[in-house]
Formats: C-alpha cells, sequence, structure tokens
C-alpha cells in the first residue's frame, strides 16, 4: 500500500493546467498545489459526488484537464456514475480512485466488502476503456506517464494507507484555506466563466 | 407540426423554452411523460444530454457544469427529486448553484384527490427546503418556465418547474 501524500507528490508534476477536485487528498495537495485557482477543493458538500462534480467539469471544459481525486466510500454510493461517465466519454477526464478501505472520517469502520472490491474491474465493466489499479507507490510512479497521455475516461485505483479520524468533526483541524464560496469564485474567474 | 390541444403541455413548447434560455445540458432520468421531449432533445445538436441512472446523480454534475460556465437544466421526476434531497442540498443549494429543475409531478390531480402518495409529499419537500416553484401544467402557462429560468439566476438558488400535466403531456 502506498501513503495517499506520495500518491499526490507522484502525481504533481503531471497536473499542468489541469483542473482538479482533490477530494479526500486535499489537505496534502494544498501544500503541493502551484495552480490554487483551479483546485476544486469543496469539502464534501453531500456524500458520492465527487465524480459527478468532475464529470461536469470535463464537459463544461472540453479544452482542460479534469483530474479527479475520489474515494471508495464516495464510489461504493454512487457506483452508477461510473457508466454515465463511461456513456459520456469525456476525453479529458482523469478519474483517480484513492481506496483506503475504510470510512476514515467516521473512525475508520471498513466500506463494505473492503478487501475484495476491484474498482478497476467494476470501472471497465461500466464501460471505461481504460483502467488501472496500483498498490505500491514505485508501481504507480512508473506508469504514470504512460497514463497521463492516454486519452480519458482513465481509471485508476490506488490502494492506500487508511489515516483515520477519531476526533469529533467540530474538534478537527481545519486545513482547507478558502472558504467554499471563494474556491467557487476563483474557479470560474480563472475559467472566465459568464454564465 | 404541433397538433396538440392548447389544454396540455406540448414537448415543443418546453423545448423551445429550454433553448430560449441558454440551457446547454440536460442532465436527466427518464419518466413516464418526457418520451417525446427525449426524442426532440436528443435530435437538437444545441442540446448535450447527460444521462443519469439515479436522480441523486444529477445535482453534482450539474454543479460542475455550471462551475465550468455551461447551464444545465435538470430534468427529474418528484419520486427521484425526493431521492435526491441532500444532493440537491449539497451540490445546488450550498454552492448557490442558479439552476432550473423542471419535475414531472406524477400523481397531481387538479381536483386534489391524490392517490399517490409521492404527490402528496412533492409540494411539503420544496417548502421544507425552501425551494420555490412553479406548476405548469399547459401550453398556457410555460412563460412560467422563463419566469423560473430568471429566479433562478437573480436569487442564485434552485428553482423547480412542476410539470403537472396528469400524464398526457408528454404522450402523444
Amino acid at each position: 500500500m502506498m501513503h495517499t501524500v506520495d500518491m499526490m507528490k507522484a502525481f504533481a508534476p503531471y497536473r499542468g493546467d489541469a483542473i482538479l477536485v482533490p477530494g479526500r487528498s486535499g489537505r496534502y495537495w494544498i501544500n503541493l498545489s502551484d495552480n490554487q485557482a483551479l483546485d476544486v477543493e469543496l469539502g464534501d458538500p453531500a456524500m458520492g459526488g465527487h465524480a459527478g462534480l468532475g464529470l461536469g467539469l470535463a464537459l463544461a471544459r472540453p479544452d482542460k484537464k479534469v483530474m479527479l481525486f475520489d474515494s471508495e466510500g464516495d464510489i461504493q454510493m454512487s457506483l452508477g456514475m461510473l457508466v454515465t461517465i463511461a456513456e459520456q466519454q469525456p476525453a479529458n477526464l482523469y478519474h483517480f480512485l484513492i481506496d483506503n478501505g475504510v470510512y476514515a472520517t467516521t473512525g475508520g469502520q471498513p466500506v463494505p466488502n473492503a478487501d475484495k472490491v476491484a474498482y478497476d474491474v467494476i470501472a471497465r465493466g461500466a464501460g471505461y476503456p481504460r483502467t488501472f489499479t496500483f498498490a505500491e507507490i514505485g508501481d504507480f510512479e512508473r506508469a504514470l506517464p504512460e497514463i497521463m497521455g492516454m486519452p480519458g475516461p482513465v481509471f485508476v485505483a490506488c490502494k492506500v494507507v487508511p489515516e483515520i479520524e477519531n476526533e469529533p468533526i467540530g474538534r478537527r483541524r481545519r486545513w482547507q484555506t478558502r472558504t467554499r464560496d471563494e474556491v467557487v469564485v476563483d474557479l470560474r474567474t480563472a475559467l472566465a466563466t459568464t454564465r | 407540426m404541433n397538433d396538440m390541444p392548447a389544454n396540455v403541455l406540448s414537448p415543443e413548447t418546453v423545448l423551445a423554452h429550454i433553448k430560449k434560455n441558454g440551457v446547454t445540458h440536460v442532465v436527466w432520468l427518464p419518466d413516464s411523460e418526457t418520451n417525446w421531449l427525449y426524442l426532440l432533445m436528443k435530435a437538437d445538436p444545441a442540446i448535450r444530454l447527460v444521462g443519469v441512472n439515479r436522480e441523486g446523480h444529477a445535482s453534482s454534475i450539474a454543479a460542475g457544469l455550471w462551475l465550468g460556465g455551461a447551464k444545465p437544466l435538470i430534468l427529474i421526476q418528484n419520486t427521484g427529486m425526493l431521492e435526491a434531497g441532500d444532493s440537491i442540498r449539497g451540490w445546488l443549494m450550498s454552492l448557490n448553484v442558479p439552476i432550473v429543475l423542471m419535475v414531472g409531478y406524477r400523481g397531481w390531480t387538479r381536483h386534489g384527490v391524490t392517490t399517490d402518495t409521492v404527490a402528496t409529499y412533492t409540494e411539503r419537500f420544496l417548502m421544507a427546503f425552501g425551494i420555490n416553484y412553479y406548476l405548469v401544467e399547459s401550453d398556457s402557462d410555460a412563460s412560467r418556465i422563463a419566469v423560473a429560468f430568471g429566479e433562478a439566476e437573480r436569487t442564485k438558488r434552485p428553482v423547480v418547474v412542476l410539470v403537472g400535466d396528469e400524464y398526457h403531456g408528454f404522450n402523444r
């Protein structure tokens, strides 16, 4: 298994000017990003929706790559979203899955069938043309150049070490430096959206 | 040619309003009232259809579309709107997404005798969420669709158009 922070460090050189949805990697990505205006760290508006957010961004902006860092708890809640993404075939969407096997923010309870789910197989079955799975950081690092050169939609599942939080939500240290409203304004300004 | 009587809501009228208001993407899940509208939208190159298999998925997709500068419309049935409650709250309301949801009002009757419980809870759900809504039953009501788009833009909130066509408007 790899650590999420190492996964994000390995990915960072490939970000370019892509829109990036950090999902639950946000606490690490915020220290790695060189283009915060295009980082969409919205927290968790409603669980299960990050894949949809990434798809919407990819369809709205086909001129830009969208890097989506999803998590297995979210995607288990919305497996059907994989079918919708596969049907739309966004060539600019790179869908990474951070799989720690647990609901880390609620104390580390396992997600259903955590040790046996093959997310890359599910994504392939849903219709993603290119899917991968990695458990070791070295393998992930070696494959990234080829993966990032492929057209989307690409699905990349990474098995990571759980980092469990047991502090009550109200006592956790806030890592975000921008409010949700500021993230929205920064992104729409950077993308020069007028609607 | 639209040969429907004036007291029903024609899919051509709905599509005209969708296009007039600049919609670029329709995020939708079919219901029994919308097949004709689907065929018209599918044939229209100005609109991209994004089909979902659960209404709760529509909100985050629409949020992403809007964040990226597109103008989405959500087209679902009231059954699915109830199922999508937390996604509407989190992905549309909390992000201040100005969007219209056209919601098929299954069970709606003008005479008030409701045998379908989803109709019983539809307006109560919207009132509980503080989402404003407009009822459209026929082509003569269709101007309310534009009112909904304008209100969504002005308030930066989701606004619902309830399609109360008593099952016959979009089926011919």
